[in-house]
């Protein structure tokens, strides 16, 4: 099972949409709704993990944004191969991958949308969708067996 | 460097030619078009001004009307100055990219040809696509002649680049009868129009890599309301901005515009409210009519159809009897939208003069000095009656039975 205190120290998800309550009048927002993704000087910020950057307020990054999501991916470390197949396809950025490690997904952006199951090569697949109200533990006491080669 | 582009100064240009002058003068960056008659000059000539070295910028050609005008978007954003030119079914097919583009606050400029709307097909100048485009949150600015389509694209940039503003604009001329007609223009020389529309100073360009950024974020119930009343006040303040504007351009040219324009209404009791060529057929209508007549007939011309200069009308016809609101555009069954912004003005007036609606010149058709004449009468007979003693909507220039909608008896 993922580890799920592993954005224990990161802003990430943060904040419920829609909870702020500090909301500032028209006179106040930005020109044309436009937004800085960063606080302060972004240059080289390419280089730096997500966890290290300095993520301003209106950046998705630290809202919880995936409300809506129905289905979700779960994570089985013990057959995934780190082949990086499914941090390559998210549309989400919702991968969470260190040094070539898969580390599992993260629940605040994803969306459901299945994709990084439908790419997983191993057998049995490594990400398997389950409804959203599946406990992780039920979910991967229930994976498959590998399925055998038909002659 | 651009090679220099020799001026005489007294030109022979018509309207298209005059605002792709301007283009040029303005150093536009970029230019993406996809040219649709009668506009087609104007971003041909910048085209030309491109490929001969006239101008230091870019001609972007893409597949379609909503492709250009995301492509101005685009360029705009990465902090460009950016111009593009359309008529008719070409701006109808923008019309998505332009609430894009004044909601992002990017300030494009794209001179508009009024062209009729087809169906029935028409290349022809009516007023149906600037009427189209009135709710989108540009400033809208219009030309009656080829030298106000150069003197306004000039004023366009100034205006909508102004970081108070930061709104885009369109320059509205008529099809063919001022895009095509060639007509004496005094061009201002390029140093002097660069100076006055200046060098682009960029806000949130998207090419400053050290100040990432979003445009065209995502607003729901908790914040679209605000982005739209603060884009919607900064339309209404631009007026100060465009007073100023014009203010500048007068002392360089000489020639002088304001945000409403009266011609002979300092004694008139009856009134043509118009906008575009009709303007000029009515002020020598008027004139005519004064000397003839002894009407005491007079004109007054929207020269700032967005932000609609509400203040400015009710000034301008408030010791008015009677008055003629003209439509170039099919109401699709209502009274004109532009009877019933002028009506809406001067309903609050104290003196709440008669105002009747026409519709006139659909797909081009002509409209004569006679009719504007015969209008003129129509509302001397309202005044000296004290009510409306025709339909309060009227098709003028129609073939067939006439055609009219509503009486009223008020007195």
């Amino acid at each position: 099972m993922q580890d799920l205190k592993l954005l224990a120290n990161d802003k990430r998800g943060k904040t419920e949409l829609g909870s702020r309550r500090d909301l500032v009048g028209w006179h106040e927002v930005t020109q044309g709704s436009i937004l800085p993704s960063f606080d302060g000087d972004a240059i080289g910020i390419a280089l730096k993990k997500a966890e290290e950057r300095v993520y301003s307020n209106f950046n998705s990054y630290t809202a919880t944004v995936a409300s809506w999501r129905v289905q979700k991916p779960v994570f089985n470390i013990d057959v995934c191969i780190d082949c990086q197949n499914c941090w390559v396809w998210c549309p989400d950025s919702s991968i969470l991958s260190r040094d070539k490690q898969m580390m599992g997904i993260d629940y605040d952006h994803c969306k459901g949308c299945q994709v990084c199951s439908e790419v997983c090569p191993t057998n049995p697949k490594s990400l398997l969708m389950f409804n959203e109200y599946v406990q992780l533990e039920d979910a991967l006491a229930s994976w498959p067996e590998k399925k055998k080669k038909e002659k | 460097m651009a090679v220099k582009y020799d001026l005489n100064e007294r030109e022979v240009w018509d309207g298209n030619f005059a605002a792709s002058q301007s283009l040029r003068q303005a150093k536009v960056d970029v230019v993406a078009a996809y040219p649709i008659t009668p506009s087609t000059p104007i971003v041909e000539n910048y085209g030309s001004y491109v490929a001969n070295g006239y101008v230091d910028g870019e001609f972007v050609m893409v597949e379609s009307e909503h492709a250009a005008m995301s492509a101005c978007v685009g360029a705009s954003a990465s902090g460009g100055r950016v111009s593009t030119a359309t008529s008719s079914q070409g701006f109808a097919l923008m019309v998505e990219v332009l609430y894009q583009a004044s909601g992002m606050r990017l300030p494009i400029v794209l001179n508009v040809v009024n062209r009729a709307l087809a169906s029935p097909l028409n290349v022809r100048g009516d007023h149906s696509d600037m009427y189209l485009g009135r709710d989108s949150g540009w400033i809208q600015v219009d030309a009656f002649n080829a030298q106000e389509a150069y003197d306004l694209a000039l004023c366009a940039f100034k205006i909508g680049e102004n970081h108070t503003v930061r709104l885009p604009v369109m320059v509205h001329q008529d099809g063919f009868i001022t895009s095509h007609t060639a007509q004496n223009v005094y061009p201002l020389s390029d140093e002097v129009a660069y100076d006055f529309v200046g060098d682009f100073k960029p806000v949130d360009d998207m090419l400053d890599f050290s100040r990432p950024i979003t445009y065209g974020a995502q607003t729901e119930e908790d914040w679209h309301f605000e982005h739209k009343a603060r884009q919607h006040k900064a339309l209404f303040d631009s007026r100060e901005v465009i007073d100023a504007v014009f203010a500048e351009f007068e002392k360089i040219s000489g020639r002088a515009y304001k945000r409403v324009e009266s011609y002979d209404m300092e004694d008139a009791e009856v009134a043509i409210v118009a906008l575009g060529t009709t303007v000029e057929t009515a002020r020598v209508a008027a004139s005519e009519l004064r000397s003839e007549d002894g009407i005491k007939a007079g004109v007054v011309a929207i020269r700032n159809f967005r932000p609609f200069p509400f203040d400015k009308v009710r000034e301008a016809l408030a010791n008015v009897k009677s008055i003629a609101v003209l439509d170039r555009s099919s109401p699709g069954g209502a009274m004109g939208a532009f009877f019933n912004e002028v009506s809406a003005a001067i309903y609050s007036t104290p003196n709440r003069p008669l105002v009747t609606n026409y519709i006139y010149g659909l797909g081009g058709r002509d409209f004569s000095i006679e009719e504007a004449k015969r209008i003129f009468k129509e509302q001397k007979e309202n005044a000296d009656a004290g009510h409306i003693m025709t339909d309060i909507q009227q098709f003028s220039g129609l073939r067939g039975p006439s055609l009219g909608f509503f009486k009223t008896k008020r007195g």
